[in-house]
């Protein structure tokens, strides 16, 4: 029998959706285009009195008529909390992600709670934590007796073990983005095809070698992903690295040894931006720092989209890592 | 000479407490080849997922009875199924080569989960296993592609030959022609039969004509339980349950 077809009216709706989709993806992108325009008219007197150097140089004056700034530090500091916290964060998150997919089911769902709920926690009550609780105990502990043997002779552990220091702020730094890498690992690591696991399973692998043969080619984009969303959100984090770094400005900031103040591109806006008189050069500095902090986000995000597409890629055998 | 290589004994599966394989006893002697055919659904995949104790990747299935390969039970508590796993390899019903990893190193994966690193070892058993599974003419010449890169039906066989590598005793296959061609089909056909001096294999297969051209013995099961299992032959000529006849017949399934 011959059936009638409805007319296809849902192209319509299709349009009207498209539209809507391509209206807000170009939203967010004239947004970022113009806060980086912004921020980088704002900083303009920076760029003009100092140029490009500003990046290069570690001075840090806001003496008004002797005024000198320099960003180096603060990106250096930036780079090596981030880099200790990744070391630290990325293997115990891979970790837990990996305990997290083989649990029965009702201890999967309280470490799932816990894991969601740590991702959820304000960034200053982390850096309380680290102030009232982690400092003391880690300076008793660690701090001080590694200080005390191995700070003369390297000076990876040379200063003054105070506690407010790139370490004691890295470490906390590790803490906040473990639940960020963990879930999305978690997630990735699930999402591993129950034949993969099988076919290693076949030839005799035990727990550990399902993971080594089958789960991990299978993720490994995806982990490195997990992980650079991690980075991310360890990169523009503010509040709990202000508060434990020991904020150090100028040369004194630049990263030599794990106990000693330092100074991150976040915390020093946090620390100066509402002291800064308006329309110095001291405020146009800080702006700049703004601007490279933005532009090392947009980076990292673009590294870890990257990576999150090839991995679907991969499987849907578009390509192969 | 009645040796057996393999036996089943009393073995039920269930899947959430629902039962799919209802207590089925067999018996495979060694060197022989015996196909499970049966209507779709009827648990041929979970009786031959027993045998080699794949059902512990699932928490939700629950398998009672006894699996005794050269008389111990695969199933006893003390006992480490991974040993015992090495002997008896499997081929699934869909393909599932690692797809990052290349065609060389999938079928040297089970080797290098036994701990060899020889290359002159390796590079052996990938020609060898691949020219049973009549892979090697197509991609000799490309062994480090990715085995993604290869059709379905080259990656069955590539499946095939990665079983094949480890020289398991035991060999399950889960309807490993489905995505073949009749060529290569035929080959894997005449691959079974030269391998049946080595080793002893257990084919689940719907295709009632490769049944009688490859295997010594056939079982026919029928919702969860073995209606008759006996000599092809005599299974496909000669059926002594009605179910059984109705089926060979094609009537049902
Ligand atoms: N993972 C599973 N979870 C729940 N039930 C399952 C699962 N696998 C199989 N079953 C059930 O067990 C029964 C037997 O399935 P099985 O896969 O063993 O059949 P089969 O004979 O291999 O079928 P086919 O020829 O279609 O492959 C079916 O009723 C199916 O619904
Ligand atoms: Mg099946």
């Amino acid at each position: 029998m011959f059936m009638e077809l409805k007319p296809p009216h849902n192209l319509f709706v299709d349009k009207i959706f498209k539209i809507i989709i391509i209206t807000s993806a170009f939203y967010i992108l004239i947004l970022i285009v113009y806060l980086i325009i912004k921020l980088f008219l704002e900083s303009g007197p920076i760029w003009q009195e100092i140029g490009f150097s500003f990046i290069i140089n570690s001075d840090w004056n806001t003496i008004e008529g002797r005024e000198s700034f320099g960003a180096l530090p603060y990106i250096l500091g930036t780079i090596v909390t981030s880099i200790i916290a990744m070391i630290i964060a990325v293997p115990l998150s891979i970790g837990i992600a990996m305990f997290a997919s083989y649990m029965p089911k009702e201890s999967h769902i309280i470490l799932n709670f816990i894991i969601d709920l740590l991702a959820s926690i304000p960034s200053i009550i982390y850096g309380l934590w680290g102030l009232i609780v982690f400092r003391p105990i880690f300076v008793k502990w660690f701090e001080i007796p590694i200080n005390s043997t191995l700070g003369e002779h390297m000076w990876l552990f040379s200063g003054i073990p105070l506690g407010l220091d790139i370490i004691t702020a890295s470490i906390v730094l590790a803490i906040m983005i473990i639940p960020t890498i963990a879930s999305v690992s978690r997630e990735i690591m699930k999402s591993v095809p129950l034949q993969q696991q099988e076919a290693a399973f076949m030839l005799g692998a035990t727990k550990w070698e399902i993971f080594k043969f089958a789960i991990f080619p299978y993720a490994k984009a995806g982990l490195v992903g997990a992980s650079i969303l991690g980075l991310g959100r360890a990169v523009g984090e503010t509040m709990a690295i202000t508060m434990l770094i020991g904020n150090a400005t100028g040369v004194f900031a630049l990263p030599k040894s794990l106990f000693q103040a330092g100074q991150t591109m976040s915390s020093i806006l946090a620390n100066e931006f509402i002291e800064a008189s308006p329309l110095s050069l001291h405020i146009s500095a800080l702006i700049g720092i703004g601007l490279i902090l933005l532009l090392f986000a947009i980076c990292i995000n673009i590294i870890a989209h990257v990576l999150v597409v090839r991995m679907l890629k991969v499987r849907e055998g578009l390509i192969n890592i | 000479m009645d040796k057996y290589k393999l036996i089943a004994e009393n073995i039920t599966v269930s899947y959430n407490n629902i039962i799919s394989v209802k207590n089925i006893t067999m018996k495979f002697k060694a060197n022989t080849v015996t196909s499970l055919i049966g209507p779709s659904g009827c648990g041929k995949t979970s009786f031959l997922r027993c045998l080699n104790r794949m059902h512990d990747m699932n928490k939700n299935v629950k398998v009672m009875g006894k699996v005794v390969i050269d008389n111990t039970d695969l199933y006893l508590d003390n006992m480490n199924p991974i040993y015992h796993r090495r002997k008896v390899g499997m081929v699934f019903q869909k393909p599932n080569p690692f797809p990052t990893m290349s065609i060389y190193d999938n079928v040297t994966a089970g080797l290098r989960l036994n701990g060899i690193k020889n290359k002159k070892i390796l590079d052996g058993s990938v020609e060898n296993s691949l020219k049973l599974a009549y892979l090697w003419d197509e991609v000799k010449s490309d062994l480090k592609k990715p085995a993604i890169e290869l059709s379905g039906g080259q990656q069955q066989r590539l499946c095939i030959a990665r079983a094949l590598a480890i020289n398991p005793e035991i060999l399950l296959m889960d309807e490993p022609s489905s995505a073949l061609d009749p060529i290569s089909t035929q080959k894997i056909e005449e691959t079974i039969m030269n391998l049946k001096n080595e080793l002893t294999i257990i084919i689940v297969t719907h295709n009632m004509q490769q049944a009688i051209r490859i295997s010594d013995y056939t079982a026919f099961m029928y919702l969860g339980k073995l209606i008759e299992f006996g000599e092809t032959k005599k299974l496909f000529t000669a059926p002594t349950d009605p179910l059984t006849a109705k089926y060979v017949k094609g009537f049902f399934g």
